[in-house]
C-alpha cells in the first residue's frame, strides 16, 4: 500500500487481509447509508424548528433562554472529542499499543460526558426560566431537536463503553476494529450535526 | 396508595370497557348489538386464530422446528417467505374490512348498520394495514427472496439485521391485530391527521396503536432499505455490472433507496405526534403556537415516495413477467432503468399534491402540480416498453400475464385520473371525494397488488418446488380484474356527484345504485381472495404432479432460475460469473447452464440468531406498554432491548461453514435430476410434464 | 483470517502516511476552531445587521461542515465514487425536503398572517 488507497470513506484499516477489507467495505458503506438516513431525520427536525421559530406564543424566546458561553464551551468539547477520536482511529490503524488506543477512547468519552453534562445543565436552566416544551410550539420544536442530538451523543457514549468492554474481552479483533470505525463515523457525524445546531438554533437565535 | 392507583400501575389504562363486547352487554341497544357483535366476532377470530395456531404447533410438537428453522433463521429466503405470510394474513383482514365498508355505504342511505366510530376504525385499519402491513411486507418479502438470487449472492449483506427488520414488522402487525381485542383503533384514517388525533380530541388508545404500529414497521422498513441497497451495491456476482442487473433488481434498488430516505419523515411526524400526546408538546395542537399543517407536510414528504416504494417493485415484477412470458428480452432496458430512476427522484418533489387545498400560495401549487404531471412521462415510457416487449413475442396467457395485461389497461386509466388530479384547480373540486378514493385504488390495486400477486405466481415454483394450479389462478385473476373494475369505477362517478370519502351515511338516493354496484365488486374481490386460498390448497394437494425440481419452469432469463427449486440454503454452489444481461438465458444458449463447476469450496453462512425474535418481542412489549400506559413494561422492555444489543455486540462465533464435500454431493444429486428430466417446450409449461427444464431447441425459445 | 496480517508491513511508508494523516486531523481542528470562533465572536461582540449575520454564520457553518467531512471523515475525490455520490444524493434530498418545507410552511404562515419573527 504505497499510495494511499481509500477503500471506503473514513479511516481505513491499515494493511489487512483482502477478505477483511471486503467485510469492512460492506459494513462501513452500510453504516454510511444509515448515517445519511439519520441526516434526513435531523434535516426534517431542523425544518420543523425553522418553521416554528415564530411560534413562541408568549412564552420565552431564544434571546431569553440561550446562554452563548455555555454553548461555546459545549462546541469546543465536542470538537475536541472529535479530534481525540481521530487520534484513537490513528493509533488503531497504525497498531500502536492497545493502551494508547484505550487512552484516546477514554478521553473521548470524558469529553463526551462533559458535553452531555453541560447540555443537561443548560436544559435545566431553560426549564427554570420557563422554557419547558409544553409552553409553546417554538419550545416544542427546540426540545425535539437539541435533545435528539443529545440522545445520539448518549447512545454513542454507551456504545463507546461497550466497545471498551469488547477491547478488554477480545483485544483488537476484526469485529472490534470495525465497530470502532463505525463509531468514529457516528461521532464525527454528530459533530457535524452540532455545527448546524449551534448555527441555526443558538447563533441565529441570539443574533 | 389506593387500589385504583395500584391497578393503574399494573395494567395501565385498561378497563372492562376496552373489551369489544362490553358495551354491548352493558347497554344492549340495536346499534351497540350490531357493532358489538361485529367487533366481538372479529376479536374472536383473532384470538381463535391465535389459539388454533398455538394448539396446532403444540400438538404437532413443532415449536423447536419453528424456532430453529424459521424464527431465528437468517436465511433471506425464509425471511422472505415469512414476510409474505404476514402480508397474506393482513390482506385477509383488510379485505374483509373493505367489504364491510362497502356494505355499510351500500345501505348507507338511511344510516346503514355501523356506528360512525366503528366505520372510522374500519377505514383507518384498512388503509394502515393495506399500506404498511400488506403491501410493504409483501414487496419486501418478494425482494428478500428474489433479489439476492438474481444478483448471484449467497444472502443479503446484513442477515441478522434482516431478521430484526422482519420481526419489527411482525411486531407492528401483531399490535394492529391486538387492537381488535384490546381497546379500539384510531378513527383518524391511515394518515392520522392532527389535531383530531391529538389527546384533546381522541384521548383513547386508538391513535397510540396507530403511532406505535407505524413506528415499528417504519423502523423495520428503514433497516430493510439499508440492507437491500448495500446488498445490491456490494454483493453482486463477479462481472455483473449495474447495467447487467435484471430489472426487478433495479426496482429493488430504487425502492430501497427510497425507503432509506422517505421513512425518516414518517418517523419524525409520528414521533412528534407522540410527544404531543404523551408529554404535552405543541407541534400540531390548535393552541400555543402549534400548527397541524406541519404534520400534513411531514407526512406527505414520506407519503408520496411511499406510494412509489410500493409500485416500483411491482414495475420490476411486471418487467420480468412480460419478458419471460413473451420469450423475449425486455424492450428498452436502458430506458426502463432510466424511467425508474426518474420516477424515484421525482417522487420526492411532488408531495404537495396531497394537500393543494391547505392554503399555501398558488405558485407552490403550480410548481408541485407540474412536477406531479411530469411523472406521467417516465411512466408512459415504461408502459410502451412493456407493450413493445410483447410485440412479436410468443406471448403465453398465463395467470401472471392476465394480471400484467390487466395492469397495463387499468393502470393507464388510473394514471390518467392522476394527471387530472395533479391539476390544482381540478383538485379543489374533487378533493376529499370518492373520486380520489377511486384514483388511488385504481393505481394501487392494478399497479401494486396485481404485480405482487403476479410475482407470487411467477416465483412460487422456485420457492416451494411446485407450480400453482393454473385454472384457479386464471379464475382468481379474472375475479380480481372484474371485481376491481366493478368496485372502483362507480366511485369515480360518485366522487364527481359529490360524495365525500369516508362517508358513513348519506341522504342522496342517486348514490344507491352506484354504491350497490361497488358493493358487488367488493364481493367479487372477496371471491378472488378466496380463490387464491383455494388455489393454494389445491396446489398443495397436487404438489407431487406439479413439481419442478430442476427449477426453471418458465424458461426464465435471470440467475434465480439457474438453481434448484427450492434452492439450497447457500443458493449457488459456486458464485456464477456474469458477462451479459439475462445471464441465465445466455448460459442456456451457450450450453453452460447445468455444468458442474471446476472446483467446490467451503461456504460460510451466518448462523441462526435469536436477536431478531427477541428484539421483535421487546419492540412489541414497548409499543404495547406505551399504548396502554403500562410504564413498568416499557422500562423493562427498553432495558431488555439495550441489553440484547450489548450482548450481541460481544458475540463472535456467528458463522457456520458448509464443507465443500457436502456442497458437491448436493449439487451432483441435483445435476442427476437435471439429466433425468425431459426438456419441455413452452406449450407444455403448465402441464405435469414440466419438471423445470426448458427446451432450448424450440423456435424462439432464446432470442 | 489471521490478525497478524493487519500489521503494517513497510514501516517507513507507513510512518510517512501516519504523519500525513496526523497533520490532516490537526489542520482540520485548527480550521474548525477558526470557523467556530468567528461566528461566535460575530454574534457575541458584533453589531452587524441581522440579515448579514445570518448569511455569514450560515456560510461559515457550511464551510465548517465541509472541513469536517474532508479532514475528519476523509471524504474526498480520491476514494471510490459511490460514497461521495451517496452523500451528494442525500444532500440533494435534504435540500428538496427542507427547502420545500420552509417554502410551503413560510407561504402558509404568510397567508395566515402569522408573525415570521418572534
Amino acid at each position: 500500500m504505497s499510495q494511499e488507497v481509500f477503500h471506503y470513506p473514513g479511516l481505513n484499516l491499515g494493511k489487512a487481509h483482502p477478505r477483511t477489507h471486503a467485510i469492512a467495505q460492506t459494513t462501513i458503506f452500510g453504516f454510511w447509508v444509515f448515517l445519511m438516513s439519520d441526516a434526513i431525520l435531523f434535516g426534517l427536525v431542523f425544518s420543523s424548528y425553522v418553521t416554528s421559530v415564530h411560534a413562541t406564543a408568549g412564552a420565552p424566546g431564544p434571546k431569553q433562554l440561550f446562554d452563548i458561553t455555555s454553548v461555546f464551551a459545549e462546541t469546543l468539547l465536542l470538537l475536541a472529542s472529535s479530534f481525540t477520536f481521530g487520534m484513537a482511529s490513528l493509533s488503531m490503524k497504525y497498531s500502536h499499543s492497545k493502551r494508547r488506543l484505550v487512552g484516546w477512547l477514554v478521553l473521548t468519552l470524558v469529553l463526551g460526558a462533559g458535553f452531555l453534562g453541560l447540555e443537561t445543565h443548560d436544559f435545566l436552566t431553560m426549564v427554570a426560566k420557563g422554557g419547558a416544551p409544553e409552553h409553546s410550539g417554538f419550545l416544542s420544536a427546540f426540545w425535539d431537536l437539541v435533545p435528539l442530538h443529545g440522545l445520539h451523543v448518549t447512545g454513542g457514549s454507551i456504545w463507546l463503553i461497550c466497545l471498551l468492554g469488547q477491547i478488554k474481552r477480545y483485544g483488537l479483533d476484526t469485529r472490534t476494529k470495525l465497530d470502532i470505525m463505525r463509531l468514529a463515523l457516528f461521532w464525527h457525524f454528530l459533530d457535524i450535526v452540532w455545527i448546524a445546531i449551534f448555527t441555526v438554533v443558538y447563533l441565529a437565535g441570539l443574533a | 396508595m389506593s387500589t385504583a392507583s395500584i391497578v393503574y400501575d399494573i395494567i395501565g389504562r385498561f378497563t372492562m370497557h376496552s373489551l369489544p363486547f362490553y358495551d354491548m352487554v352493558q347497554n344492549p341497544t340495536k346499534e351497540n348489538l350490531i357493532n358489538g357483535s361485529i367487533a366481538g366476532f372479529a376479536a374472536c377470530v383473532a384470538v381463535g386464530g391465535l389459539v388454533i395456531v398455538v394448539a396446532g404447533i403444540t400438538y404437532l410438537k413443532k415449536w423447536r422446528w419453528l424456532w430453529s428453522e424459521w424464527l431465528t433463521s437468517t436465511d433471506h429466503k425464509k425471511i422472505g417467505i415469512m414476510y409474505v405470510v404476514i402480508a397474506f394474513v393482513m390482506m385477509g383482514r383488510a379485505i374483509i374490512e373493505a367489504i364491510l365498508m362497502r356494505a355499510q355505504q351500500a345501505w348507507g342511505l338511511d344510516g346503514g348498520f355501523l356506528s360512525p366510530n366503528h366505520f372510522g376504525q374500519l377505514f383507518s385499519t384498512h388503509g394502515t394495514i393495506m399500506i404498511f402491513f400488506m403491501a410493504m411486507p409483501f414487496l419486501i418479502g418478494v425482494i428478500n427472496y428474489v433479489m439476492p438470487l438474481q444478483i448471484g449472492a449467497r444472502d443479503v449483506s446484513f442477515p441478522v439485521l434482516n431478521s430484526i427488520s422482519l420481526m419489527l414488522t411482525a411486531a407492528g402487525a401483531i399490535l394492529i391485530m391486538a387492537s381488535l381485542v384490546f381497546g379500539q383503533f384510531s378513527t383518524g384514517g391511515w394518515f392520522g391527521y392532527p389535531p383530531y388525533t391529538e389527546a384533546h380530541f381522541l384521548p383513547g388508545v386508538g391513535p397510540d396503536y396507530w403511532i406505535w404500529a407505524l413506528s415499528l414497521s417504519g423502523l423495520g422498513s428503514t433497516l430493510t432499505g439499508i440492507n437491500f441497497a448495500v446488498t445490491i451495491f456490494k454483493e453482486r456476482a463477479p462481472g455483473m455490472k449495474l447495467f447487467y442487473m435484471p430489472l426487478f433488481t433495479w426496482a429493488a434498488l430504487c425502492t430501497s433507496i427510497m425507503m432509506i430516505f422517505a421513512m425518516p419523515p414518517l418517523t419524525v411526524a409520528t414521533a412528534q405526534l407522540a410527544l404531543d400526546r404523551y408529554l404535552g408538546f405543541h407541534y400540531f395542537t390548535n393552541e400555543l403556537g402549534g400548527d397541524m399543517m406541519h404534520f400534513v407536510n411531514l407526512f406527505w414528504i414520506f407519503g408520496h415516495p411511499e406510494v412509489y416504494i410500493l409500485i416500483i417493485p411491482a414495475f420490476g415484477i411486471y418487467s420480468e413477467v412480460f419478458s419471460t412470458y413473451s420469450g423475449k428480452a425486455l424492450f428498452g432496458y436502458a430506458s426502463m432503468v432510466l424511467a425508474i430512476m426518474c420516477i424515484a427522484i421525482l417522487s420526492f418533489t411532488v408531495w404537495v399534491h396531497h394537500f393543494f387545498t391547505m392554503g399555501q400560495g398558488p405558485s407552490i401549487n403550480a410548481v408541485y402540480g407540474i412536477a406531479s404531471m411530469l411523472i406521467g412521462i417516465p411512466t408512459g415510457v415504461k408502459i410502451y416498453d412493456w407493450m413493445w416487449t410483447m410485440f412479436r413475442g410468443r406471448v403465453r396467457i398465463t395467470a401472471p400475464m392476465i394480471y400484467a395485461i390487466g395492469f397495463i389497461v387499468l393502470f393507464v386509466l388510473g394514471g390518467m385520473s392522476g394527471i387530472v388530479l395533479a391539476n390544482p384547480s381540478v383538485d379543489f373540486q374533487v378533493h376529499n371525494t370518492d373520486f380520489l378514493v377511486a384514483h388511488f385504488h385504481n393505481v394501487i390495486i392494478p399497479g401494486v397488488l396485481f404485480g405482487l400477486i403476479a410475482g407470487y405466481h411467477f416465483w412460487f415454483p422456485k420457492v416451494f418446488g411446485y407450480r400453482l394450479d393454473e385454472r384457479w389462478g386464471i379464475f382468481a385473476a379474472c375475479c380480481w380484474t372484474l371485481g376491481f373494475m366493478l368496485a372502483f369505477f362507480p366511485l369515480y362517478a360518485l366522487g364527481i356527484m359529490g360524495l365525500p370519502r369516508r362517508t358513513v351515511a348519506y341522504a342522496q338516493p342517486a348514490y344507491v345504485p352506484l354504491e350497490m354496484a361497488a358493493f358487488g365488486g367488493a364481493l367479487l374481490i372477496g371471491v378472488a381472495l378466496l380463490s387464491l386460498l383455494i388455489q393454494l390448497v389445491v396446489s398443495y394437494l397436487h404438489r407431487d404432479e406439479n413439481r419442478v425440481p430442476v427449477g426453471d419452469p418458465w424458461d426464465g432469463r435471470s440467475l434465480e432460475w439457474a438453481c434448484a427449486a427450492p434452492p439450497p440454503e447457500y443458493n449457488f454452489p459456486v458464485i456464477p460469473m456474469v458477462s451479459d444481461r439475462d445471464a441465465f438465458t445466455a448460459a442456456k444458449a451457450f450450453g453452460t447452464a447445468y455444468l458442474p463447476p471446476a472446483e467446490y469450496v467451503d461456504i460460510t453462512l451466518p448462523k441462526n440468531a435469536a436477536m431478531g425474535p427477541v428484539i421483535g418481542a421487546l419492540g412489541f412489549a414497548i409499543a404495547f406498554g406505551l399504548v396502554w400506559h403500562i410504564w413498568w413494561l416499557v422500562c423493562l422492555a427498553t432495558l431488555g432491548a439495550f441489553a440484547t444489543m450489548i450482548v450481541r455486540g460481544f458475540a463472535r462465533d456467528t458463522t457456520k461453514t458448509i464443507p465443500a464435500a457436502e456442497v458437491e454431493a448436493e449439487y451432483e444429486q441435483w445435476l442427476e435430476v437435471v439429466r433425468a428430466a425431459t426438456p419441455v417446450t413452452r406449450a407444455d409449461e403448465t402441464r405435469p410434464v414440466n419438471q423445470g427444464l426448458a427446451d432450448q431447441t424450440a423456435l424462439g425459445a432464446a432470442s | 483470517m489471521s490478525e497478524r496480517t493487519d500489521q503494517i508491513g513497510d514501516r517507513p511508508a507507513g510512518l510517512e502516511l501516519q504523519r500525513r494523516e496526523f497533520y490532516s486531523y490537526v489542520s482540520g481542528v485548527v480550521l474548525a476552531l477558526i470557523l467556530t470562533l468567528v461566528p461566535f465572536g460575530l454574534v457575541h461582540f458584533g453589531h452587524a445587521p441581522v440579515t448579514t449575520v445570518y448569511w455569514v454564520i450560515g456560510c461559515l457553518a457550511f464551510v465548517q461542515m465541509i472541513v469536517h467531512f474532508r479532514f475528519f471523515l476523509h471524504i474526498g475525490f480520491r476514494q471510490k465514487r459511490e460514497d461521495l455520490q451517496l452523500i451528494l444524493f442525500s444532500a440533494v434530498l435534504l435540500i428538496i425536503m427542507i427547502g420545500g418545507t420552509v417554502w410551503i410552511m413560510g407561504s402558509l404562515a404568510g397567508r395566515m398572517m402569522l408573525p415570521l419573527q418572534p
